[in-house]
């Protein structure tokens, strides 16, 4: 490769350089076969990224209070100092919009081109996840359209009326998500023309259900419950409703729930979609940065090779790639878990790395890759997997040992910690096991699901709490529980499961005769 | 297939709507940490912003979550000792949660306090939140001298630098069309004529009247000539109005006693008074002007440097204040432009008889001249003769004059709140 005079040095930037610099990945970025949407690199004010943080990235929200708590925060921690803005900000959207901030040097704009608008980007637009629960396409005229229809029914309704039902759907969209089902693409123009039609018949099917008089649930007889013997006529026998349990909490109060009105619903099902549009994000993080530090690394030195930057900003690179992709140590002050960016670029490096140069060990873990085309095969990896899936099948000994991973177990049943498995021959798989449980979305939050709406009786809604590993439920549960009241609108009852037994009630409202015991 | 946009000059603050709605949805709680700062800090730096912590329980998000309890495994990075089998100590304290080392920082917890900054406006607003200032009035419109120039218009007379080009040159222009479309009309019909008469066979053409002819094209193609393109008459100048301007002006007297009796506590407390009041105005009115009466057995109008660091020993005459700001009134701020505040701070020491001097000086001068009277009376003791005769005017005019006893720094604050509270419309 012929050396070629750089495109700029220094610390200063210009658009012709950043250009030209952008001209200059996005070939080497073809070279590596990294497909992306089209790039729309805007260049913003370091107050315009905090407004940007501030919205968890969404280039245009709807008006909360949590949106302003997390802004006071970014700019509490901006202020003092502890945290740089600098690194990333890009949009699963088509085009992908990236920030740049203005105050950036040049190799930190050249560096957040090669991450976000190459790297991200790609990963946006490959990973099976994205593909399958975002449409990158149309979430900026969906916000748009969310928008406005929040602002509208804050005129109609009271700002204070639609930040109280936010706040309960806010509480839930955790579980606002099909997992399972693929949802059908969003659209706004879409939602505008069928909101009104939406709104009538969503309020139809509802009264339905709750209508009085039930029309006899034909062909579906379902015999045990049956009393025979004090309902002969068999009135009180009916099905559980819903017949399967349901883990989307938000779809189902929005269909079912009696008592809202259809702005309402419409609400609920905005933050549903939301929701579902971060739902990818939330189970990718490792393999999201780990793909646009991998990227960026990579890039940055085929630049360097390739002679497009000079010693200089190649310095200044590696001085700031090596503070990303730190990993404190367990002992360490500035321990704070594990860094998604360190774990996820030191996996990538590795799959890189048993393709190109495999050990023994390496031939006998992955004997699949071992030797094979690298390119070839990380974007197998980015393709197919998300963190829970990617760290089973890819997590190899030697990150294991890099990192010197160890598991430890505690169990409330034993007074001691216990140091389950360390990064040896004995404790790799089981390294491996547990921490992939670790970023398992079903993991790491409490499996929640719509049991029983009883629809003839006291309309409570049940819940069903499915315990992992007897984990109980948090002291935020009774917060989230009056939320549900709030959307349902009559008692809202929750059992702790523990194979297939109920271990624990909860209720909301509290009972009158428990209340004073608790 | 890449683009770059400059956002820059595009509109910041887009949080400004969320960040009003977090601060208006946990006013109580930020009230009460300004409140504090206020009674905490001097008054002198009000001036700043203020740094506000809530408990982070009280605006958390709630969702579902694993509490402690039950078995969980964490995998963390950085073994330096452990071997498989250690058993470790469960780490107590730290929350009594026990909840595993790892797990905190997964949840992006862990923080008690949720620390933000307000500005100085929002501060400013969360300290005078719920104060009013009485009879706040727009003063009468007619006798002000304070005018303010609006366009009226499109007048033919005015100066130079008015000149409205447009409107002149659409005026030129249509008094050239018409002043020239007579003449050309006469002229094009000379023109045919001449022609018409030159066509003619040459034993036919009447020489007279083609000279006349040809004169008079001449005389008319002169007549076009001189039209001119812009004539005094076609200028227009932007028309300005003076509009008298509702006043918007408001001066404060501070007086102090600085008689022997007044420490230096006194004083600051009194001076943290006036500051509270000053930003009080300020935040009303677009101009407050600042007149400082210290006052012993005489009264003397000073500089703020003097007003508050100089001492004084003697006696106590509260009325040769009152006379001198009554003079000073009468000279320099004529009630009817201005907004005129007083605010007087003493100890309550007071010549005996001359009490009944202020009394009858208050009720039958100032009282009527002035917006509002405070005074606030910095001591432990027992009130005095001045107090009394204050009440008396209190009676008199319970809407514009109010008083306040202080006992400590801590008390400016309510007293404050307590002298400006948002009466009841009515």
């Amino acid at each position: 490769m012929t050396r070629r005079k750089p495109i700029a040095t220094g610390s200063d930037w210009n658009f012709e350089a950043l250009e030209a610099y952008e001209r200059a990945i996005g070939e080497l970025a073809r070279e590596y076969r990294l497909d992306t949407y089209p790039n729309q690199i805007e260049i913003i004010t370091s107050e315009q990224m905090m407004d940007a943080y501030a919205s968890v990235g969404m280039p245009i929200g709807y008006h909360h209070w949590s949106f302003g708590k997390q802004f006071l925060s970014v700019e509490q921690a901006y202020r003092r100092g502890q945290m740089g803005l600098a690194y990333e900000l890009v949009i699963n959207s088509d085009p992908c919009i990236a920030y740049l901030m203005e105050e950036n040097s040049l190799m930190m704009q050249v560096l957040v081109i090669a991450h976000a608008c190459y790297g991200h980007n790609s990963f946006f637009k490959g990973n099976y996840l994205f593909r399958a629960w975002t449409d990158a396409s149309a979430i900026v005229d969906y916000l748009v359209f969310a928008r406005k229809y929040v602002a509208k029914c804050e005129e109609r309704h009271g700002v204070e009326a639609v930040e109280q039902l936010l706040d309960a759907c806010h509480a839930l969209q955790n579980y606002g998500v099909d997992r399972y089902k693929r949802p059908s693409p969003i659209s706004a123009e879409e939602e505008v023309r069928r909101q009104d039609e939406r709104e009538a018949y969503l309020q139809t099917q509802v009264n339905r259900l709750w209508s009085t008089i039930p029309a006899p649930a034909s062909g579906l007889v379902q015999q045990p419950l049956h009393d025979l013997e004090n309902d002969p006529l068999g009135l009180h026998r009916h099905d559980r409703y819903p017949s399967e349990p349901q883990e989307n909490l938000l779809y189902f109060l929005e269909k079912n729930a009696p008592l809202l009105e259809p702005w309402q619903r419409e609400i609920v099902r905005i933050v549903r979609k939301l929701a579902q549009y971060f739902y990818p994000q939330r189970q990718t993080q490792v393999m999201n940065e780990g793909w646009a530090t991998f990227w960026h690394y990579t890039l940055m030195n085929r630049l360097y090779d390739d002679g497009l930057i000079d010693e200089g900003i190649m310095l200044e690179f590696l001085q700031s790639h090596t503070s990303v992709v730190s990993q404190p140590g367990f002992g360490s002050p500035y321990f704070n878990g594990i860094n998604p960016y360190a774990l996820g670029f030191a996996m990538f490096s590795d799959i890189q790395r048993i393709c190109q140069a495999p050990t023994d060990e390496d031939r006998e873990w992955f004997p699949d890759i071992a030797g094979s085309d690298w390119l070839e095969t990380l974007h197998f990896a980015m393709h197919n997997f998300k963190d829970e899936s990617f760290i089973q099948q890819f997590l190899s000994p030697k990150v294991i040992r890099d990192l010197k991973l160890f598991s430890l177990v505690d169990d409330d049943r034993d007074d001691s910690l216990q140091v389950e498995a360390i990064h040896d021959d004995r404790g790799y798989r089981r390294i491996r096991e547990a921490l992939s449980v670790q970023y398992a979305l079903s993991a790491r939050e409490p499996n929640i699901q719509v049991w029983e709406a009883d629809i003839r009786g006291d309309r409570s809604l049940t819940l069903r709490h499915v315990q992992d590993r007897r984990r109980p439920l948090g002291q935020s549960l009774f917060p989230v529980m009056r939320y549900l009241h709030q959307l349902w609108g009559f008692p809202i009852k929750l059992e702790s499961m523990e194979g297939g037994e109920v271990v624990r009630r909860y209720q909301w409202p509290i009972p009158e005769s428990t209340r004073e015991s608790a | 297939m890449s683009y770059f946009i400059d956002r820059r000059p595009n509109a910041r603050n887009k949080s400004a709507v969320n960040r009003q709605r977090f601060l208006q949805r946990y006013r109580s709680h930020i009230k009460r940490a300004v409140e504090e700062s206020v009674n905490r800090r001097s008054i002198t730096d009000m001036e700043r912003g203020e740094k506000v912590s809530i408990p982070a329980k009280d605006i958390s998000e709630p969702s579902f979550q694993h509490g402690p309890g039950g078995r969980r495994t964490v995998v963390s990075p950085g073994n330096r000792e452990f071997a498989e089998g250690d058993r470790l100590r469960r780490p107590s304290g730290g929350g009594g949660q026990g909840s595993g080392e790892g797990q905190a920082g997964n949840q992006g917890e862990g923080m008690d306090e949720f620390v933000f900054s307000l500005s100085r406006e929002e501060f400013l607003d969360f300290v005078f939140d719920g104060l009013e200032l009485p009879h706040l009035e727009r003063k009468e419109l007619q006798v002000l001298e304070e005018t303010r120039p609006v366009r009226a218009g499109i007048s033919k007379e005015g100066v130079p630098a008015r000149i409205n080009i447009v409107r002149s040159m659409r005026e030129a222009q249509a008094r050239r069309i018409g002043m020239r479309a007579p003449l050309k009309r006469a002229l094009r019909e000379a023109q045919e004529a001449l022609e018409a008469e030159e066509r003619k066979d040459p034993v036919l053409r009447n020489p007279a009247r083609i000279d006349e002819l040809k004169s008079e094209i001449a005389r008319l193609e002169k007549r076009i000539g001189s039209i001119p393109f812009l004539d005094t008459y076609d200028l227009r100048y932007n028309h300005l109005t003076h509009q008298p301007m509702p006043s918007n002006q408001a001066v404060m007297f501070c007086i102090m006693d600085v008689s022997g009796s007044m420490t230096q506590a006194h004083k600051d407390i009194g001076k943290r008074f006036f500051l509270l009041l000053y930003l009080f105005l300020e935040r009303n009115y677009e101009k407050v002007e600042l007149v400082f009466v210290r006052h012993h057995t005489v009264a003397k109008e000073v500089d703020e440097e003097e007003f508050f660091y100089s001492r004084e020993t003697g006696g106590t005459i509260v009325s040769s204040a009152l006379t001198l700001v009554d003079s000073i009134i009468e000279a320099r701020y004529a009630p009817e432009q201005w907004n005129l505040y007083v605010a007087q701070a003493s100890d309550g020491d007071n010549w005996d008889d001359d009490s009944s001097t202020c009394l009858e000086l208050l009720d039958e001068s100032l009282m009527r001249k002035l917006q509002y009277f405070t005074y606030v009376e910095i001591t432990p003791h027992a009130h005095q003769a001045l107090w009394e005769a204050y009440e008396t005017v209190r009676a008199a005019y319970p809407e514009r004059f109010a008083m306040q006893q202080i006992v400590q720094a801590e008390d400016i604050y309510p007293v404050f709140r307590e002298l400006f509270r948002q009466r009841a419309k009515g």
